[in-house]
């Protein structure tokens, strides 16, 4: 096969199909997307979570992962966020003229690698290419199906007052480790990305507990606006404790230098989880022993106070609202 | 996280603030200069933990928040240029002109590029031998010799497509506008880290000379800001006025030598027009004769067209220190970081956005 995507890989004819064969189902292949039906037909019983999601990452690789293993992880993630079992994603590509195929199959072979770890299979997809120009080398659409199991009723609007807020581990890895990768800034980090599938963390969570309120995974926005999210639909208040909250050294000197607040920083691989008080310390404990979760910690609680707002308590024993990320982050001038 | 952490010791806060509160003094008024703290103040509550012996007033230190509707409106017309690329810090995209913003004219086609030093800049000119590339110099003393040192480097190089749009603003100059203006009665005034580090603490010394208060250049860090506070509450106490450096770590008395020689090689003092206060005297850097080539205005044709302020928008009077944004009948509602009417809303450092982003209900005060 050439080293480069031509237009005719996605025409339809022989190139499209060669593609589909020699790379897509020889990475992905499962019985359900070997038939290469229009549709992909399963049987599923329960009820049911629906999600999508597209990824227009740049780079398309970084360091602790690439867009094939966000679009995994991204999709499956915001699956388990509503507390369901993810089971089938579907994949869309839309990849510019011109674009290397072994980047292609570097990504594929990274999106399989994923969906096994995760324990979901692709079972339906399509692939367009576009003339050069008209996208940047590569986007990646994802959507997935998982079911919820009986008696859990997660939802960003059922937090309720006296809840304890658990973060997952230290944030601000992902929206760093890509930042730094950028074109402009040097910076020379062994930061990795924490780009993780989270179902099975939240599969362990639900066994020690199924009083779990809200779970949400602070991406875009980070912490801070998933909070905030938290906060508004639910018509509750927020109190967190600054110190409480993990920050990797190298993310906090990252953002000392470029006037970010890594509260506001994105996250691929962590969770905030909203609990009922008496499960939250049980909660915690088996999440600590899940490799997604060793820094798991309880970082602040749901209060009656200030309905809708988020606040702080700084390590001086003062406290500020946090708002929600507005505008994209910009590095300061001086 | 090592020399960080330090500064940042919430036991040793604890104390500094029990010490400024065991003072006599009550109300005392003093203004940080400077954006970057008041950034600090807000985000660290010290505006809470002080109130009510000290209450502190943010001044004009945000370079983007004091640059003038008219000079926004220039790099705006720049842009629009289809020979030009223009390069600018972050913080300049979103701030509104009297009729645009430079990402509105990105987004009409413009090729508009954010840069985070004059030296990207410079490596964007060489990549585009074909185009025009116009650098935006905002800042203070701080940035300037950065800048100069780009267009040292592009002339040693020969690089003949960089330009400069020079809007630099200088500090000593507009504190004296404050003083001399009357508009606000200040007991002591935290004077910036970072442009000191370039000038030193010399040219301050008319602060307490001519106008009778003292001055403390502060660093970032909480604890920098409460010695600070608390240096100007000994002065005041002791009624000895003078100019005093808490952040030593960061700024001796005489400055950067080196980065003041690069400056005052490329630029020259000149008026300059400022948000809020309009012209002052020598309070601005333009190019020197020698270096007309690579200055922008006197490079392109830009038509002018009036320049027009937002209504209701008190950025000028915040700037003074005369009004808070919690005074700004926009601040929050009409005006917010999304749909910035004024400057100070839209830069990081400037105080609207500030109080926006830490809470100004219950911490701005």
């Amino acid at each position: 096969m050439d080293d480069k995507i031509l237009l005719a890989h996605g025409s339809g004819g022989k190139l499209t199909h060669d593609l589909i064969k020699n790379l897509l189902l020889k990475e992905l292949g499962n019985p359900c997307l070997n038939l290469l039906d229009d549709a992909a037909t399963f049987t599923l019983n329960g009820r049911i979570a629906f999600t999508t999601d597209s990824y227009v990452v740049s780079p398309l690789f970084f360091p602790g992962g690439d867009i094939g293993k966000l679009a995994v992880c991204g999709t499956v993630n915001d699956l388990s966020m509503v507390g369901a079992i993810p089971k089938y994603v579907s994949l869309s590509l839309i990849i510019e003229e011109g674009f290397l195929f072994p980047d292609l199959k570097k990504i594929i072979s990274s999106i399989h690698t994923t969906a096994q770890e995760a324990g979901v299979k692709v079972v339906t997809g399509d692939t367009k290419v576009v003339n050069r120009g008209s996208a940047d080398k590569l986007f990646i659409n994802t959507a997935g199906i998982g079911i919820i199991p009986d008696g859990v009723e997660i939802s960003g609007s059922h937090a309720k007052t006296g809840d304890k807020i658990i973060l997952s581990g230290p944030i601000g890895d992902h929206g760093i480790a890509i930042l730094c990768q950028r074109e402009g800034l040097k910076f020379e980090t062994s930061l990795e990305s924490d780009c993780a599938p989270l179902n099975k963390l939240v599969a362990d969570m639900l066994e020690a507990s199924n009083k779990i309120h809200a779970l949400r995974d602070p991406t875009r926005g980070g912490l801070a606006s998933t909070l905030n999210e938290f906060a508004e639909s639910s018509k509750v208040g927020i109190t967190i404790e600054e110190d409480k909250i993990p920050v990797r050294d190298t993310v906090r000197a990252a953002c000392e230098l470029l006037g970010f607040d890594p509260l506001y920083v994105a996250n691929e691989g962590k969770l905030v989880a909203v609990v009922d008080s008496h499960a939250a310390e049980k909660v915690l404990s088996k999440m600590q022993k899940n490799e997604q979760g060793t820094q798991a910690a309880i970082i602040g609680e749901v209060v009656a106070d200030h309905p809708g707002k988020v606040v702080i308590k700084t390590q001086f024993g003062s406290s500020r609202i946090i708002s929600m990320l507005a505008g994209e982050l910009l590095p300061r001038i001086c | 996280m090592k020399f960080l952490d330090e500064y940042r010791d919430p036991e040793l806060a604890k104390r500094l603030v029990e010490r400024i509160h065991s003072h006599s003094f009550h109300g005392l008024r003093l203004m940080e200069f400077c954006g970057g703290h008041t950034v600090a103040i807000m985000k660290y509550g010290l505006r809470q933990l002080l109130f009510p012996q000290v209450e502190l007033l943010s001044g004009p230190g945000c370079p983007v928040c004091v640059t003038a509707n008219a000079d926004i409106d220039k790099a705006i017309a720049l842009a629009k240029k289809p020979e030009i690329i223009l390069t600018t810090f972050g913080d300049m995209l979103k701030v509104p002109g009297s009729y645009s913003s430079l990402q509105k004219v990105r987004a009409d086609g413009g090729d508009v590029r954010i840069v985070y030093s004059a030296q990207d800049a410079l490596a964007i000119a060489q990549g585009n031998p074909d185009k025009k590339i116009v650098f935006l110099g905002i800042g203070f003393e701080t940035t300037a010799p950065t800048i100069a040192a780009s267009i040292l480097e592009a002339k040693n190089r020969k690089i003949k497509n960089y330009y400069v749009l020079s809007l630099h603003k200088l500090c000593p100059p507009v504190i004296k506008a404050l003083l001399d203006s009357g508009e606000i009665k200040l007991d002591g005034i935290i004077l910036p880290g970072h442009v000191s580090a370039i000038i030193g603490s010399y040219p301050y010394e008319f602060i307490p000379r001519d106008y009778g208060i003292g001055g403390v250049v502060a660093g970032f860090e909480p604890l920098d800001i409460l010695l600070t506070v608390e240096m100007l509450i000994a002065q005041i106490e002791n009624r000895k006025p003078t100019i005093e450096i808490a952040y030593r770590r960061g700024v001796k008395p005489e400055g950067n030598k080196k980065a003041r020689e690069i400056m005052e090689t490329v630029f020259e003092i000149t008026e300059a027009n400022w948000r809020g206060l309009g012209r002052v005297l020598a309070s601005g850097l333009t190019l020197k004769r020698e270096y007309q080539d690579f200055n922008a205005e006197a490079s392109f044709v830009l038509e002018a067209i009036p320049a027009k302020e937002p209504d209701g928008c008190v950025c000028g009077e915040i700037l003074r220190g005369i009004k808070t944004p919690l005074n700004c009948k926009l601040f929050g509602s009409y005006c917010t970081p999304e749909q910035p009417v004024g400057p100070c809303m839209v830069s990081s450092e400037g105080s609207c956005a500030a109080y926006y982003l830490y809470g100004g209900e219950n911490n701005g005060r």
